[in-house]
């Protein structure tokens, strides 16, 4: 079954690569959606089985992969709780989103491409979350790096598509260069890159902790005690996550992804790809749980990227682009709570986020499709009437992610559960950030109910500003696009209230069965329900606030936001350029990298190192034969002749020093 | 079976195939057919009869194997073949490219067909002779004269400025060679021997392994190419004809690699260690600054050319971090750099007898009338970034964790150029095949052709075969590679205790 379940798409993908272009793109369409729809139905079984049922966690063989010295690494699939989860989010999203596609790429001539890619980038996304070993979740985790180069450029014509697919490639890698080292660290550290060695090994270290201080590693220099060592690691591998996830200061790459067709930004750039880096720091909870100063480094990253990306979706216009930053911003919320060592809590609004998030990128995509591929806001509203459909599931989508639910209650929506229990749980913790992220989070809370409602009212509301022939064209999509929608808004309403007391309540060690690993001293699980009232409210609070302002500034008096702008241009500008980072970047690395290698090219290549080697030589050796011996010959000579003196020379010297 | 020379057919067989053109004196394009047609099957013969000795190789087994001696030129001097976990798979590699290299130059070459081909089998001999030598006046032989083929194959064939790279690949390397020279004489006066297998068991004083390793390195760097004396390596590609620019990368480079391997490690363990962090920095800066200077190119041959110079960075850097991982890591690089390499100048051939320009400029939107092509150069693109699932990967990997567990500056340093190859290779595929078709001179260019499939198919699924499953090559070069790290670490640590005492 698990064989299916990640192999089924791999079929999908050399079906519809390979004989796409024979069998045709309906063919390919079906097969690679079937394969995905077989696979998620299998996942849901898996799901069921091991997350209800009482079984160890345990490892499916594939095959041999490399042996080389201490290094012993094979293919293989580790099935246990964090991985059925994350195979139902996988495999559910995708499988969707195929569905979708079949719509929404209707007019596009390079289908069998599309769907192949999907299909590629899905098998590599679940090689990743099956990894029984780092190298694998490497394999894995530069897998779906290609898929999103190539589905971020599909379009290849666009210049700008090109340039994001390298861009997001290249900033990605900026990542793995320190997944790569974080990689070696546990290798030398603990003898072995599978998993059940390090977890044991560390869990080892967990009972004992290594008071000798004894320096066990050498790092760039410094002797590293184990406590050392483990917290260097881990923020290496940790630098891995922040360019997955899109994590401040690796974060660039992610809103100009938007660049690909919308259902791949819903699938690779929402509910899935991007959350790899959670998922990393899920699976590794064994050693960042044991270093204190890594998880205070996420916390800071995660509260950080999640105020940066709220503040930079309430200006902008482009409605991906807004949804995108939104990401951004959801995902450092998840960091915090793995920074908490709130693990459930991350990976619980990781599953409830993907619901959501793939509902309003679909969403989104409905709308694109209706008013003729524009993306920009300022030219939509007023299609709630006409396209209704479309327009309730991103509302349902947006309560999901502000968290819409009744204090105290178990009613609500899924980010109504999971968010919450994030920023209850930065409250609660006692990690030495937990102030500045509560702060930071509810901060962000406002924010997102702001742009999120701001994106419902600018588009579906107030008077339309697309031209008359665009508003006459607006059309509901098929039902192929509003079914998926359909399923995503069962899952964005309800998601929270049937799965919180098993992924973080009541029964949270039945379900997860040690797959998280959490320190005897680490009480978060019930601290986080001991919060003050005040700190249960907030988030609700942060909500209305966030909706009301939303509501006066784009229904009751459209002109106040220009306004404000205007009064504010200074920060307005910061705001909608980003806080400046591509600019920065381009400053300080593209630049100088180009600078440089065209200086050691021309002069290093060229000036010294030609210069004073070969075309020097043969300049001197002209030279000296030109004024001792007047011959007329080729440079073969020329060269021979310089090589004989040398020759004798030596042999010379060494016959007579004889001082070998 | 046992007692069939099968070394020695494998490596003179080419030179039967010499032979048979040598016979066809016609000049027309019959001729010419015939020609192409005996050398094709002339390689391809080979390729299969070098089948046996991999199937009949025995990978348990650390030492040399289907080893011939014969007395040669007296006093000691012998023709002594053998092949072991470090050589056996390179001379695979050259019968599998050579067949690939002929059926290349089908239509490109038209010229003076009959010296092409036979330029390409003697170098086939002498490139096999390399790997299997065991006798070092043998190697020596072989390795030297594996220069005047191909210097005849830029000079003759090549591009516009062919005189000049030619004599700068000419110069370069035999300055390296003169010093190899006088090393092996001394080695010869020191020991009274040049059989290998009976050198790799002497201990060569320890000042005596200095400048002795020195004059090795000195031919083996510039082989490989390592910084500072690389600059040859972008001229000979890009001057060189198709063909050429294969053998040069696939073959001529992994002399040097095997060079390390073959007698700088184990003859002269001490100064390999002593020079150790020296290799690190040449390797390190051959990786940052070749890189670089790749992210500039303009010519698209020279691009790849510089990216081979930072692929070697990793291969010295894995074979002195003087682990099993690093040197393993060490040669899957250089065999899949091999294919690889070979595979991307193979692409560049492809468009270069179309339009005959090697400029970036001049490409853009390949994909729209190439689709195939533009799928076979994007996977090895990403083989040459050392994507997972590609040979490329296991290679740089090892290598990397090799060196991590020696020095985590250089792991450090070297590891940059993850992110760096990323960015040249991309920003080349890119301007070549992505885009729209907008350039008139593009519009009626053909996909791959049957021939060109036939080339390149096989490399892809060799490239995408190792990448998935390395066992093969590593299973074979496993236990070769261990001896030579024990006897590496036990020759160290026996001086080091004595000079402790």
């Amino acid at each position: 079954m698990y064989h299916a379940i990640v192999f089924l798409p791999l079929l999908g993908f050399l079906i519809a690569g390979l004989f796409g272009r024979s069998i045709g793109a309906k063919a390919s369409e079906y097969i690679t959606s079937g394969f995905l729809i077989i696979a998620a139905a299998l996942s849901w079984l898996a799901f069921f089985t091991v997350g209800f049922g009482d079984g160890e966690a345990f490892t499916v063989p594939v095959l041999r992969f490399i042996q080389s010295g201490g290094l012993d690494v094979a293919w293989a699939l580790r099935i246990d709780t964090l991985t059925v989860v994350m195979l139902v989010v996988v495999n559910t999203v995708s499988a969707l989103v195929h569905v979708y596609s079949i719509g929404y790429m209707h007019h596009d001539p390079h289908r069998p491409r599309f769907f192949a890619y999907l299909s590629l980038f899905t098998f590599a996304m679940l090689m990743l979350v099956t990894a029984d070993n780092l190298v694998q979740m490497f394999f894995g985790w530069e897998g779906v790096g290609l898929a999103s180069y190539l589905l971020i450029g599909f379009w290849f014509k666009k210049p700008s598509a090109n340039a994001a697919a390298i861009k997001a490639f290249v900033v990605n890698r900026v990542g793995d260069f320190g997944f790569l080292l974080g990689l070696f660290g546990v290798f030398v550290l603990f003898g072995s890159v599978n998993f059940d060695t390090i977890f044991a090994s560390a869990a080892a270290v967990a009972e004992n902790p290594d008071a000798s201080g004894e320096a066990i590693f050498t790092f760039l220099g410094w002797s590293l005690t184990q406590g050392g060592a483990l917290t260097a690691i881990c923020l290496l591998l940790f630098m891995g996550a922040m360019g997955k996830s899109a994590q401040v200061p690796l974060h660039t790459w992610l809103p100009d992804a938007m660049e690909g067709p919308t259902p791949v930004s819903a699938l690779i750039h929402a509910a899935t790809m991007v959350t790899a880096g959670v998922f990393m720091l899920a699976r590794l909870s064994p050693i960042f749980e044991l270093s204190h100063a890594a998880l205070l480094f996420v916390t800071f990253i995660g509260a950080f990227t999640a105020f940066f990306a709220a503040t930079v979706g309430l200006v902008q216009n482009d409605i991906k682009r807004v949804i995108a930053y939104s990401t951004c911003s959801q995902l450092g919320y998840m960091f915090v709570a793995l920074g908490m060592g709130f693990y459930s809590a991350a990976i619980f609004h990781l599953f409830t986020h993907a619901f959501f998030k793939a509902l309003l990128f679909l969403g989104s995509g409905s709308v694109i499709h209706a008013v003729s591929d524009e993306q920009d806001m300022r030219k939509m509203g007023g299609l709630r009437k006409l396209i209704p459909t479309t327009y309730w599931m991103m509302v349902i989508g947006t309560l999901a992610l502000t968290g819409v639910g009744i204090p105290l209650t178990v009613i609500g929506t899924a980010g109504f559960f999971s968010k919450d229990a994030i920023i209850e749980g930065a409250f609660a913790g006692h990690n030495g950030l937990a102030g500045f992220a509560f702060t930071l989070l509810v901060v962000a809370a406002v924010f997102t109910s702001f742009y999120s409602w701001r994106l419902i009212f600018m588009t579906f509301h107030g008077k339309p500003r697309a031209s008359s022939e665009v508003m006459h064209h607006v059309h509901e999509s098929p039902p192929v696009m509003l079914v998926p929608l359909f399923i995503l808004a069962v899952g964005a309403l309800f998601a929270g209230i049937v799965f919180h007391d098993w992924f973080i309540g009541y029964h949270h060690d039945a379900f997860w069965k040690g797959a998280l690993f959490i320190l005897p001293d680490n009480h978060i699980l019930h601290e986080f329900h001991e919060v003050p009232l005040w700190v249960k409210l907030a988030p609700l609070v942060a909500m209305i606030v966030g909706f009301v302002t939303a509501y006066r500034f784009y229904i009751q008096s459209p002109d106040a936001p220009r306004q404000l702008a205007e009064r504010h241009q200074g920060l307005y500008q910061f705001l909608l350029n980003k806080w400046y980072f591509d600019e920065l970047y381009d400053f300080m690395f593209v630049r100088p990298a180009k600078r440089l290698g065209r200086f050691l090219w021309k002069k290093g290549d060229g000036t010294v190192i030609d210069g004073m080697g070969p075309d020097g030589i043969a300049a001197r050796v002209v030279d000296i034969t030109d004024r001792v011996v007047k011959l007329q010959t080729g440079y073969l000579y020329h060269y021979a002749f310089a090589m004989l003196i040398g020759v004798a020379a030596l042999v010379t010297w060494m016959m007579l020093g004889g001082s070998y | 079976m046992t007692d069939w020379p099968i070394l020695s057919t494998v490596t003179f067989l080419p030179l039967v195939g010499v032979f048979l053109i040598l016979l066809i004196r016609d000049e027309g394009a019959a001729a010419r057919r015939n020609i192409r047609n005996v050398a094709l099957l002339t390689t391809v013969f080979t390729f299969v009869l070098s089948l046996f000795i991999w199937a009949g190789f025995d990978s348990g087994y650390a030492g040399f194997q289907m080893v011939e001696k014969v007395e040669w030129l007296g006093s000691g001097i012998s023709y002594h073949m053998g092949v072991d976990g470090i050589s056996m798979l390179f001379v695979i590699l050259i019968t599998f490219i050579m067949p690939l290299c002929i059926l290349a130059s089908w239509e490109s070459v038209e010229s003076r067909v009959k010296e092409y081909m036979i330029a390409f089998l003697i170098l086939e001999t002498i490139m096999i002779g390399v790997f299997c030598a065991l006798d070092i006046v043998l190697f020596y032989v072989f390795f030297e004269a594996s220069l005047v083929p191909m210097f005849i194959i830029i000079g003759v064939w090549g591009g516009k400025r062919r005189v000049y790279a030619s004599f700068k690949f000419f110069l370069y390397t035999l300055l390296g060679s003169v010093l190899m020279l006088l090393a092996i004489m001394a080695m010869f006066w020191q020991s009274g021997t040049t059989d290998i297998p009976t050198l790799l068991t002497h201990d060569f004083p320890a000042s005596m392994q200095t400048w002795l390793w020195l004059a090795f390195f000195a031919s083996f760097a510039v082989k490989m190419p390592m910084w500072p004396v690389h600059t040859w390596l972008p001229d000979a590609h890009v001057e060189a004809p198709t063909a050429g620019s294969v053998i040069l990368a696939a073959i001529l480079l992994k002399m040097g690699g095997y060079g390390f391997l073959r007698f700088s490690l184990p003859m002269f363990p001490d100064a390999s260690l002593y020079f150790q962090p020296f290799v690190f920095t040449l390797s390190i800066v051959a990786i940052i600054y070749t890189s670089l200077v790749a992210l500039m190119q303009e010519d698209i041959k020279k691009l790849i050319a510089y990216s081979s110079v930072a692929h070697m960075g990793y291969v010295t850097m894995g074979i002195f971090a003087m682990n099993v991982e690093g040197i393993q890591g060490g040669i899957f690089q250089m065999l899949s750099h091999g294919l690889v390499s070979g595979a991307l100048f193979l692409c560049v051939g492809v468009v270069y007898d179309r339009m005959h320009t090697r400029e970036i400029d001049a490409y853009g939107g390949l994909v729209n009338n190439m689709p195939k092509y533009a799928v076979v150069f994007l996977i090895f693109t990403m083989a040459n970034v050392g994507l997972p699932g590609t040979s490329g990967f296991v290679g740089e990997f090892l290598t990397l964790l090799g060196v991590f567990r020696v020095n985590t500056w250089v792991a450090l340093f070297a590891a940059t150029g993850v992110i760096l190859s990323a960015a040249y290779a991309l920003w080349l595929y890119r301007r070549v095949v992505f885009g729209a078709l907008t350039k008139e001179s593009l519009k009626g260019l053909l996909d791959l052709s049957t021939r060109e499939k036939v080339i390149i198919y096989p490399l892809v699924f060799f490239v995408i075969l190792f990448g998935v499953y390395p066992a093969p090559v590593l299973d074979v070069t496993a236990a070769s590679v261990d001896a030579l790290v024990n006897n590496v670490t036990l020759s160290i640590e026996a001086t080091q205790a004595a000079t402790l005492r």
